[in-house]
C-alpha cells in the first residue's frame, strides 16, 4: 500500500502557490494531509505534483478584528482546540473540534484542508454554516469571497475552482446573547458521525430571536433545517421542529445506518441539542 | 517449627523459590517497550526483494488472461509471476481431514491458475526492489476476466439452481453433521415452556495489528529455505513448506521471532505466503511479503458467520429439559488447510449446552462453500456462537417461567461434585466449577445490589441491562483434535534445558510466543523447578533448528502442555544437577536442593557450593570428577495430554450496560468475569488474557462486520470502516478465578486464552436484552449494531 | 521555493542526531525512518491513519507517520521511540507498561507510549476517561485497554507523589 510516484513542490508564498497551480490538471494542494495521504496511501488519487501549503505563512493565524474572526487556512484543528479567542468567541468551534478524529490526527489536520475536502460527514464545514462564514478563496487574478451556504455544493465538492487555493475562512462574531450547540452520533470516539448537529442562535431569557441548525451526515453536504429551527424559534414544539426535518435532510444509506435510521437519530439529536440550549447547560 | 516440618506436605509448586503463581513481569517484554523488537519487517537482509500481488477484483472470475510485458518492463522488477509459474515448485493442497466424515474442498493454488473464486485472491506475483515498485508493476498488467456466477449468501448456497463453485464436488456442501441424544421430542412435548430463537453472528475478522508478514529466502549454496514468519506454529509450517515444495525437512528452517498478535489468525497456511516461500525458491534470493492493510482484509481468514435456529424446553421449576439446534456457515470458496474450515461448526454443536445438565440434545451443522474470503478458526473458535445461543436461550426460557437468570444456571449448571461427567454432545469433563464460578461472580458483581439499582433507574427511564453468561472452553488438545484426522500438527511439545558454566539455564521450546507471556510463564517453571532465579533462565522458542519439535501456541495448549513439559524437563536437570553436586560434596541427592541458584542443605537450607562453582568444575575440570561420573547437564522431556481428549476450563461472564433507547447506542459500564483455567501460573498474565478475550468477544458482540454486497464484494474492508473495538467504547473489567487443577499433568494448568472472547459477546447482548425488557425488545444478532436496537424497539 | 520533483535531498533531526538523505517525494515519514535510517520501532499497522501504531513526534508533537511524507519532515525535529527510550522522558511510563503488562506483543506499544507522552504533557492529571480518550485513536488487540489505563494511572499517580516528595 504504497503511494504511486509523484512529485512535490514546496512554495513560500502565494504568487508562489499560484505557480504551481498553473501547472495543469494534476496539481493538488497539500494541506494538513490527513485525508489527502492516505488517499494516495490507497492509490485512491494519482496526482502528478502536490504542492504543500504548509510553508505559506500567509495562510496561518487566527485573529479578530472588526467583528469578524478569521482564520488561516492552513490553521490546524488543535490550535483552533487550544485558541483562547476560539473558546470566547466561537464556542461552537471548539465544541466541535474535540469530535475530530483524535489528537495526532488534529495535531495535523487543518481547516482549510477540511473545508475544501467538503466531506459531508463532518464537523466544521457544519459548523462555517450555522455560523455563517464566508470562505476566502484566492487565484492569480485576487481574491473571492463565498458564503458558506454557497460553497459546499456536493460529496467532495465545492465551489473552489481549479485554480483556487482557499486561504481563510471568516466568522461574523455571534453577538449578544448568542447560545450554540454541538452533538454527533459517532460508533467510536472519532469516528466520523453517522449524524450531527451543530446550532448557532440567540436567545434571550425564554425567547429565541434567530437559530441555525445544520446537520451532517444527513445529505451529500451540510444542510441547514431551517423549518426545523423555525419551527423552535416560533415555539411550535420540538415535535414540529422534528418533523420538519422530513423535508430538510436527505442521508443515504450505508452498511451501518439506514438512511431511515439516520433521519431518526437526526430528530433525537435535534430534541437533544435544542433542550441542551434552551435549558441553557 | 523446623524447616523440615515446613516442607513436609508441601508440593514443588511450593518450593522455597518457586515462582509459580506470582505476577512477575515478563522478562521479553523490555525490548518492545523500547520499540527493540523483531518483527519479520524489522529483520535486514542482503538482495531482499519484495513481491505484491495482484488480486481478483471479482468474487469467482475465469482467469482468461494475464498481459505482464509492461508490468515486466516496469522500474525495479525482478519477476512477474502467474500461478502456473509458482505451481510449477509448489504443489496444491487441499484442506480436509480424515476425523471430519465427508467433509471435501477443492485443490487450492498458492496463485489462482485458471478461476480466482473470491475477491481478493491472488492471481498474479510481482517481485520487485521495493513494494512501491511491485504495486507500480502490478497496475500495468492487463487481466482478461471474465465473471462468472457467484454463490455469496449461505442461506441459498444448498438451493438447486444456485451457482455450484467447484463443479466436481457435485454442491456446495463441504461438512454436515449430525447429533441427536436422548428423547428430544419427548422433552419438547413435555416441557413447561419452550422459547426459540434465530441467532446470528456476523462474519468478523482478526485484525492482527502486525499484519501477516513472511521472509523467504533460499541459500542455493547450502541447500537450505529459511523462512521468517510471523506464525503460531513453526513446525506445522516447515513440514507444510517440505511437502509442498518437495524439500527434505533438513533443508527447511522456520523462524517466528517477534509476533505482532495471532489469535488464530496466523496459525493457517496462505495461499500468498506459500508463493512467497515459491519465488524465494525460484529466485534463490530472500523475499519478503508483507500484507498491507487494505489486502488483510479480504486475504487474511475471516471468522464465525454462523446462522443459528435453536430452541429450548424448560420445566415450570427451571429445569433445562432438551435442546434442538441446526447451524448454518459460510466458510469461503475453500476449506482452509491444514485445520480445515469444518472445525467451528464442529464446535459449536459440541459446545452448545455445554455448562448444563441436560441430556437430550439434536444438532445439525452445515457447512457451505460460498464466493466470499475462506473462513477458518480464530480465537476461541466456535465457542462465542454456542455460548450466545445456549445463554440467549437460558435467559428467553427464565422470563418464560418468571425466573432470575442468576437462579435458572444455578439450578442447571452440572454440579461441581458431579465429575467426571460428559456432557450430551459426548464432550467429556474431568472436572468443571460451575457451581462456585456462578457464585463467586455474582457476589464480585454484587448481583443482587446491580438489580436493586437497575430497577430504580428503570424508573427514572435510564435502561441498564445485566448479562450473565456461563461457558467452557476447549484447551490442551490432545492428537484428538488433528492428528487423527491426518494433519501433521504436533499434540505434544518437548523442552530442552541446557545448564551453562555460570549457572545460567537455556530453555529451548516447542510452544511459542505471541504476546501471551509464553516465555514468562516457562522461565517462570523452568526457574521453579530447576531452582534458579528467573533471570537466570534464558527460554527460546521460535526455531525449528534450536527447539524441540512442538505444536507452537494455539487452541490455549502453551502453558498447560509447554509448561508441563518445562516442568518436566527441570524437575529432571535438578535431578542430575543433585547427582554431581553430591558427588562433589560427598552428600546424597536427597539430603541437597537447589535453590536461588546454589546447591544448598535441604533440611537447614545452608548453602554448600553455588551453581557457577559446580559448572566451573563440570565443563572446565571434569579432570578432578570420578571417573564414572558423567553430568549430563542437558535434558529434553516432551508431554502431551491423554486421559481426556482436552482439559476443559469453565467459567461466568457478566455485563452491565446501559442502551440509550432513543439512539440504540449501549453503554459498556462494567465486565466481569471468573474463570478456572487450573493452576495459575502467573495471575496477571492470566487476567490480560481474559480482559484482552473479552474485549475481541465485545468487538464482535457490538461493532465487527465484515459486509458484503451481493456480488461477493467486501465492503468495508479498511480500518476506518471496519470497526475495531477502541479504548473509549470498552469497559473496566474485573476478573476472578477459581482454581480447579487438571490431574493430568503435575502442574495442573490449564488455557486461559480463549475464555474472554468464549463468553463475553452472550454476556453483552443478555445485557442489552435485559435492558430492552420493558419494551418486549430483543436482539439476537452480532454485532448488535444501534440500528438493530432501534429495530428491536420499533422505532425505526 | 522548492520545485517541483520527485526526489529531493532533506535534512533532519532523528533522535537528535541530524540526517541527510535523498528520498522519493512519495515516502512517506515512517517509510522513511524505518528504511532509511533503520529506525524500526516505529511500525505500521494500516498506512491510513487510523491504528496509530506509527505514531511518532515531530517538532514536539505527536502525528501519524503515515500520513507525513518524508520530504515533509526536511528541517524538522522527529523522535521516535527509540530517541525517546534513550532520552529517559518515557522510562517510568515504560516500566509502569512492564510491571502492569500493559503490552502483549508490543507491536501497538511505540505508538502508544508516543501518544502517553503528549497526554501527560497536556495533562498531567488525566481522570480514566480522559485516558481512554486520549489513546482512542491507538489501536491494541491484545491487551482490551485496561491494563493500559491502569499503567497510565500508576504513572500520575508516582509522579504526584514524587513531586510532593520533592
Amino acid at each position: 500500500m504504497k503511494a504511486p510516484v509523484f512529485a512535490y513542490a514546496k512554495p513560500a508564498s502565494l504568487a508562489e502557490v499560484f505557480d504551481c497551480l498553473d501547472g495543469g490538471e494534476g496539481v493538488r494542494l497539500l494541506a494538513g494531509g490527513q485525508s489527502l495521504i492516505p488517499s494516495l496511501n490507497m492509490r485512491l488519487s494519482a496526482p502528478t505534483v502536490l504542492v504543500d501549503i504548509n510553508h505559506v505563512s500567509a495562510l496561518r493565524g487566527i485573529s479578530e478584528a472588526g467583528g469578524v474572526v478569521r482564520i488561516g487556512a492552513m490553521t490546524r484543528h488543535h490550535e483552533l482546540a487550544t485558541s483562547a479567542l476560539i473558546a470566547s468567541l466561537l464556542p461552537l468551534i471548539a465544541k466541535a473540534v474535540p469530535h475530530i478524529a483524535h489528537q495526532a490526527i488534529r495535531n495535523r489536520g487543518t481547516i482549510g484542508g477540511s473545508l475544501a475536502l467538503a466531506d459531508p460527514s463532518t464537523e466544521l464545514p457544519a459548523c462555517c454554516l450555522a455560523l455563517d462564514a464566508t470562505i476566502i478563496a484566492a487565484n492569480r487574478k485576487g481574491e473571492r469571497r463565498i458564503a458558506a451556504r454557497d460553497f459546499f455544493l456536493g460529496i467532495y465538492e465545492t465551489a473552489l475552482a481549479p485554480d483556487d487555493i482557499l486561504i481563510a475562512v471568516e466568522f461574523p462574531l455571534p453577538g449578544e446573547d448568542a447560545i450554540c450547540g454541538f452533538d454527533e452520533l459517532a460508533r467510536r470516539h472519532g469516528d466520523y458521525a453517522i449524524v450531527g448537529l451543530a446550532a448557532q442562535g440567540v436567545r434571550k431569557g425564554q425567547t429565541w430571536s434567530s437559530l441555525k441548525l445544520t446537520f451532517f451526515g444527513a445529505g451529500d453536504r451540510p444542510l441547514l433545517a431551517e423549518a426545523a429551527a423555525q419551527a423552535v424559534v416560533f415555539g411550535k414544539g420540538i415535535g414540529a421542529a422534528q418533523a420538519a426535518l422530513e423535508d430538510a435532510l436527505s442521508p443515504s444509506d450505508d452498511g451501518e445506518c439506514s438512511a431511515k435510521t439516520k433521519m431518526h437519530l437526526a430528530r433525537v439529536l435535534l430534541g437533544r441539542v435544542v433542550e441542551t440550549m434552551e435549558s441553557g447547560t | 517449627m523446623s524447616v523440615i516440618d515446613q516442607m513436609k506436605g508441601l508440593t514443588f509448586l511450593d518450593r522455597p523459590n518457586s515462582y509459580i503463581g506470582r505476577s512477575v513481569p515478563r522478562p521479553n517484554a523490555k525490548r518492545l517497550v523500547q520499540g527493540r523488537g523483531t518483527y519479520v519487517d524489522d529483520l535486514r537482509m542482503p538482495r531482499l526483494a519484495h513481491v505484491a500481488f495482484l488480486r481478483s477484483p471479482y468474487a469467482h472470475a475465469r482467469i482468461r488472461g494475464l498481459a505482464t510485458s509492461a508490468a515486466k518492463a516496469a522500474p525495479g522488477v525482478i519477476m512477474v509471476a502467474t500461478g502456473a509459474d509458482i505451481a510449477k515448485v509448489c504443489t496444491p493442497w487441499v484442506g480436509v481431514l480424515t476425523h471430519f466424515k465427508g467433509l471435501k474442498s477443492a485443490p487450492q493454488y498458492a496463485v489462482a491458475i485458471e478461476r480466482a473464486c473470491w475477491a481478493g485472491e491472488a492471481i498474479c506475483a510481482v517481485v520487485a526492489n521495493s513494494r512501491a515498485e511491485a504495486e507500480d508493476a502490478i497496475a500495468l498488467i492487463e487481466a482478461d476476466l471474465e465473471p462468472l456466477p457467484v454463490t455469496v449468501d449461505m442461506e441459498t448456497a444448498l438451493d438447486p439452481g444456485t451457482p455450484i463453485i467447484h463443479a466436481e464436488l457435485g454442491d456446495n456442501l463441504a461438512f454436515e453433521r449430525t447429533l441427536d441424544v436422548g428423547d428430544v421430542d419427548g422433552a419438547f412435548r413435555d416441557a413447561a415452556a419452550v422459547v426459540e430463537n434465530t441467532f446470528s453472528v456476523g462474519r468478523h475478522t482478526g485484525v492482527t495489528l502486525e499484519p501477516r508478514s513472511i521472509i523467504a529466502d533460499w541459500n542455493e549454496g547450502e541447500e537450505k529455505l529459511t523462512v521468517y514468519h510471523s506464525f503460531q506454529a513453526p513446525h506445522m509450517m516447515q513440514d507444510i513448506v517440505c511437502k509442498h515444495l518437495g524439500l527434505p525437512e533438513a533443508s527447511v528452517r522456520v523462524v517466528c521471532k517477534d509476533v505482532g498478535g495471532s489469535f488464530g489468525i496466523k496459525v493457517h497456511i496462505y495461499p500468498d505466503e506459500m508463493a512467497t516461500v515459491a519465488l524465494a525458491k525460484i529466485l534463490k534470493r530472500p523475499v519478503k511479503f508483507i500484507a498491507d492493510r487494505l489486502e488483510s482484509f479480504v486475504s487474511d481468514i475471516h471468522a464465525r458467520d454462523h446462522r443459528v435456529k435453536a430452541k429450548m424446553a424448560v420445566s415450570a421449576e427451571g429445569e433445562i429439559l432438551a435442546i434442538e439446534m441446526d447451524d448454518l456457515t459460510g466458510i469461503g470458496p475453500y476449506s482452509v488447510y491444514p485445520r480445515t474450515s469444518a472445525v467451528e461448526a464442529n464446535q459449536v454443536v459440541n459446545l452448545t449446552g455445554g455448562p448444563y445438565k441436560h441430556q437430550n440434545y439434536r444438532a445439525r451443522a452445515r457447512v457451505v462453500f460460498q464466493n466470499k474470503v475462506p473462513m477458518c478458526q480464530y480465537r476461541a473458535v466456535g465457542h462465542p456462537i454456542a455460548v450466545m445461543v445456549t445463554e440467549g436461550l437460558v435467559d428467553q426460557a427464565a422470563a418464560a417461567i418468571g425466573m432470575d437468570p442468576a437462579e435458572i444456571r444455578r439450578r442447571n449448571v452440572i454440579r461441581d461434585d458431579a465429575h467426571p461427567s460428559i456432557a450430551a454432545s459426548g464432550i467429556k469433563f474431568e472436572k468443571l466449577s460451575h457451581q462456585q464460578s456462578l457464585e463467586k461472580l455474582l457476589t464480585m458483581m454484587d448481583y443482587d445490589g446491580l438489580r436493586k439499582e437497575q430497577a430504580e433507574l428503570r424508573a427514572k427511564g435510564i435502561y441498564r441491562g445485566i448479562g450473565l453468561a456461563a461457558f467452557i472452553e476447549i484447551t490442551n488438545p490432545s492428537a484428538a483434535f488433528y492428528g487423527v484426522g491426518g494433519a501433521r500438527i504436533s499434540a505434544q511439545d518437548g523442552c530442552t534445558l541446557r545448564l551453562n558454566p555460570q549457572g545460567g539455564v537455556i530453555a529451548a521450546i516447542g510452544v511459542t510466543e505471541q504476546g501471551q507471556g509464553t516465555e514468562s510463564v516457562i522461565a517462570q517453571v523452568v526457574a521453579t523447578a530447576v531452582g534458579v532465579p528467573m533471570s537466570d533462565v534464558r527460554v527460546v522458542t521460535g526455531d525449528t533448528d534450536a527447539t524441540p519439535y512442538g505444536g507452537g501456541t494455539w487452541a490455549c495448549r502453551a502453558a498447560g502442555i509447554g509448561g508441563e513439559a518445562a516442568w518436566q524437563s527441570g524437575k529432571a536437570l535438578r535431578a542430575n544437577i543433585l547427582e554431581v553436586a553430591a558427588v562433589i560434596l560427598q552428600s546424597t541427592p536427597d539430603a541437597l536442593d537447589v535453590r536461588e541458584g546454589k546447591i544448598v542443605d535441604k533440611a537447614t537450607g545452608v548453602e554448600r557450593m553455588t551453581l557457577a562453582e559446580l559448572g566451573r568444575v563440570a565443563y572446565f575440570r571434569p579432570d578432578t570428577l570420578p571417573a564414572d561420573l558423567k553430568p549430563e547437564f542437558v535434558v529434553t522431556r516432551h508431554y502431551v495430554p491423554k486421559d481426556y481428549p482436552f482439559a476443559f476450563t469453565n467459567g461466568m461472564q457478566a455485563s452491565y450496560l446501559e442502551v440509550d433507547t432513543d439512539t440504540g447506542f449501549v453503554k459498556l459500564l462494567k465486565h466481569w468475569c471468573v474463570e478456572d483455567c487450573g493452576t495459575v501460573l502467573n495471575p496477571q498474565l492470566v487476567d490480560e488474557q481474559i480482559r484482552g478475550g473479552i474485549v475481541q468477544g465485545i468487538g464482535a458482540a457490538l461493532f465487527e462486520h465484515c459486509r458484503y454486497d451481493s456480488q461477493g464484494q467486501m465492503l468495508n474492508g479498511s480500518m476506518a470502516d471496519y470497526l475495531v473495538p477502541m479504548s473509549s467504547e470498552m469497559p473496566d473489567m474485573e476478573v476472578g478465578h477459581v482454581v480447579t487443577p487438571t490431574a493430568s499433568s503435575e502442574l495442573g494448568a490449564k488455557g486461559a486464552g480463549e475464555a474472554g472472547t468464549a463468553g463475553a459477546p452472550a454476556a453483552v447482548i443478555n445485557a442489552i436484552n435485559d435492558a430492552l425488557r420493558p419494551f418486549n425488545a430483543h436482539v439476537s444478532v452480532q454485532p448488535a449494531r444501534p440500528e438493530e436496537i432501534l429495530r428491536a424497539l420499533g422505532k425505526v | 521555493m522548492t520545485p517541483a520533483a520527485e526526489t529531493h535531498t532533506i535534512s533532519l533531526i532523528v533522535n537528535g542526531e541530524r540526517v541527510t538523505r535523498a528520498v522519493a517525494a512519495r515516502m512517506h515519514l515512517v517509510d522513511f525512518l524505518r528504511e532509511q535510517l533503520d529506525l524500526t520501532g516505529s511500525h505500521l499497522g494500516c498506512e491510513h491513519g487510523v491504528c496509530g501504531a506509527c505514531t511518532v513526534q515531530v517538532d514536539g508533537i505527536a502525528v501519524r507517520g503515515c500520513l507525513m511524507l518524508a520530504v515533509q519532515a526536511d528541517g524538522a525535529t522527529v523522535v521516535t521511540i527509540e530517541g525517546l527510550t534513550d532520552s529517559g522522558v518515557l522510562a517510568d511510563v515504560q516500566e509502569a507498561f512492564l510491571q502492569r503488562n500493559a503490552l502483549q506483543c508490543g507491536f501497538c506499544t511505540p505508538g502508544m507510549l508516543t501518544t502517553i507522552a503528549e497526554l501527560l504533557t497536556v495533562d498531567p492529571d488525566p481522570s480514566r476517561d480522559t485516558i481512554r480518550d486520549a489513546i482512542s485513536g491507538n489501536y491494541c488487540r491484545c491487551t482490551g485497554y485496561h491494563a493500559i489505563v491502569d499503567a497510565v494511572q500508576n504513572v500520575v499517580v508516582a509522579r504526584r507523589t514524587k513531586e510532593a516528595a520533592e
